[in-house]
């Protein structure tokens, strides 16, 4: 196990700096000066020039690619341009309310799916399937930010049950965390049924069957345990894409998390917070990523050996 | 033609005969009517997407539409009013006073071009990157999977809009973005199509034959990539427009005087009160459209591979 653990970590820090190298790529060799499109067309030309070298821009890029990276070993990753504080501090305070959002959505996501894609597998063919799998389609189908809008639209403004914006109470938890769940549902919802019926046709589970165990027996005991193993890895990668997801939610509903963050120094051309809040998102998912594929070696015995 | 099909494969092929038997004890029986055909159920569902195409196209050479103009005698009429011209406005008009239903034929022609051009581009990147990783192997396939693995690191909408914040908003970007950050599902699915092409036999007689490797890779190896990449085509494009309207719907998207059914959205945001039908419109029809795209692809991939 613990070589294991080694070989995965070890994988998991090399995804990392690939991908701390494409942020890095993606902002330094985009067409145009990066200090220019910071400071906007309203600034001088000594204030652009002030720019660069406050941020290093002026050096050469493998110059600047060492200096980043050391910065980002150190966990010094200098002042956000709009708000004048550390942009570390400004990330980390956002962070509970993403990571609630994100809890919220994922926990909604598997209480709900887990039900229905068992009941589609069970009674595959019937009604019942058909409407779970059309509805499990529109999940995925449908936009969350305008899924959200049209919750905000019938709960806020047409009931004025629910809250629109803002992160107080629990009442505000409610219309983002089910929106930002909807994918999620679709995508498990089908992974679980199918995943179900591929076992349901295996050897052991037509042994436990005729040896007469109760059929709730066969489905806990035989055929869930083993459904769970593939249903697990992509679970952690839809959690990624929870976080991705994250990003538009919290801006349809004023969510003060990472992802509104992100959209927010975007439009104020803060790049140094642009990175960060990237860097924060990316090496969450890297870090569930390794979570899941450790727990996976846990499940399965069988992948530790190779 | 399915009954002597089937008496065909009983008489000359006994290993097809034991597949069939295994599909009818699975509760699958060969349909007998209309509705139940496989192609029908796959047509079922691609017609709807041909008139989406047929809309994007055509729509915006019949229907007139100028993003810039405004109507001030006519804004936030609600759907069905009769405007002051005398022109009616079925889907509604918005806050200068477009109209919105001219609006989602404008922004289906985005959504499909969008769609369309991502696909092509992180299909050929995908194909070229993934045939060369299997066929060649050694340090081309460990270079390139894991790029792949890399890209994977980033939730795929994040890597998106950080592309279409730093090039800025306009079609060629955006589809640039995409194309850039879908390109690695295609590679993956073109390189197990290669791997698994490399060793059948009709490609082993080929090689024993003597073909050269362009040969291989031009008759052999990437035909037989294509039908697994049509199929992933279908989940793809889903994605990709929903992933277009949602850097729209943020403003990274399209440039705000080309009309798209995220920015419609965004517009429509400000108006939940008095106007609810400029977001609510374009929703659905994007809605409508990717999960035409869904059931499509599922009944294509039965309709290819009837085991599953």
């Amino acid at each position: 196990m613990s070589h294991y653990l080694v070989k995965r970590v070890g994988y998991s820090l090399f995804v990392l700096w690939g991908a701390l190298t494409i942020i890095f790529l993606a902002i330094r060799l985009a067409p145009g000066d990066p200090a220019a499109m910071m400071i906007g067309p309203s600034g001088t030309q000594e204030d652009i020039e002030a720019l660069r070298e406050r941020l290093g821009l002026d050096e050469s890029i493998p110059v600047q690619y060492g200096r980043y990276l050391s910065d980002v070993i150190q966990m010094d990753f200098g002042e956000s341009l709009w708000l004048n504080r550390p942009v570390a501090s400004e990330v980390a305070s956002r962070v509970a309310a993403t990571a609630r959002l994100a809890g919220a959505a994922a926990a909604i996501g598997l209480s709900v799916s887990f039900p229905l894609g068992i009941i589609a597998a069970l009674k595959r063919g019937s009604l019942l399937d058909a409407a779970i799998s059309v509805a499990s389609l529109l999940g995925q189908s449908v936009p969350s930010f305008w899924l959200g809008i049209m919750l905000i639209l019938v709960f806020a403004r047409q009931f004025q049950i629910l809250p629109s914006a803002g992160s107080s109470g629990w009442s505000h938890l409610i219309l983002p965390s089910i929106t930002l769940a909807m994918p999620l549902i679709g995508v498990l919802t089908r992974l679980i049924r199918s995943g179900l019926l591929d076992v349901l046709h295996d050897d052991y589970v037509r042994t436990a069957r005729a040896k007469g165990l109760h059929p709730r027996v066969v489905l806990a005991r035989h055929a869930m345990r083993n459904m769970l193993i593939p249903v697990v890895t992509i679970v952690g990668l839809q959690l990624g894409t929870l976080l991705g997801g994250a990003v538009i939610v919290e801006t349809v509903f004023g969510w003060p998390g990472v992802g509104r963050l992100l959209i927010d120094a975007i439009y104020q051309r803060d790049y140094p917070l642009v990175q960060v809040a990237i860097l924060f998102i990316t090496a969450s998912f890297i870090l569930i990523n390794l979570l899941v594929d450790l727990s996976y070696g846990l499940l399965d015995p069988r992948i530790r050996v190779q | 033609m399915q009954s002597t099909q089937s008496s065909h494969s009983t008489h000359h092929d006994p290993s097809s005969s034991s597949a069939s038997n295994v599909s009818s004890l699975a509760g699958t029986r060969p349909p007998r009517v209309l509705w139940q055909s496989p192609r029908f159920r796959l047509w079922m569902w691609g017609l709807p997407l041909l008139v989406f195409i047929g809309i994007a196209i055509v729509g915006p050479m019949i229907v007139e539409y100028n993003a810039v103009q405004v109507n001030i005698t006519a804004r936030l009429e609600p759907p069905g009013a009769v405007l002051t011209d005398g022109s009616r406005a079925w889907l509604g008009t918005d806050q200068v006073g477009q109209d919105v239903f001219a609006q989602l034929i404008q922004g289906a022609r985005v959504s499909l071009l969008v769609g369309a051009a991502t696909i092509l581009i992180a299909g050929f990147i995908g194909l070229v990157t993934g045939v060369a990783a299997g066929f060649r192997g050694g340090w081309v396939d460990t270079v390139l999977m894991r790029l792949a693995d890399i890209q994977l690191a980033f939730p795929s909408i994040l890597l998106a809009i950080l592309i279409a914040a730093v090039l800025g908003p306009s079609v060629v970007n955006v589809i640039l973005a995409l194309a850039l950050t879908r390109w690695v599902t295609f590679s993956r699915v073109a390189r197990a199509a290669t791997l698994a092409a490399k060793e059948r036999d009709y490609v082993l007689a080929a090689r024993a034959m003597g073909a050269g490797s362009w040969r291989l890779l031009l008759h052999h190896i990437v035909p037989s990539t294509i039908a697994p990449l049509i199929v992933i085509t279908t989940v793809e494009v889903g994605l990709v427009i929903i992933a277009e309207a949602s850097l729209s719907y943020l403003g990274l998207g399209t440039p705000p005087d080309q009309a798209s059914w995220g920015r419609s959205v965004a517009n429509g945001r400000d108006y939940l009160n008095n106007a609810w039908w400029i977001a609510t419109m374009p929703g659905i029809a994007l809605s409508l459209v990717v999960l035409c795209i869904g059931v499509f692809g599922d009944r294509l991939r039965d309709y290819l591979d009837p085991r599953l």
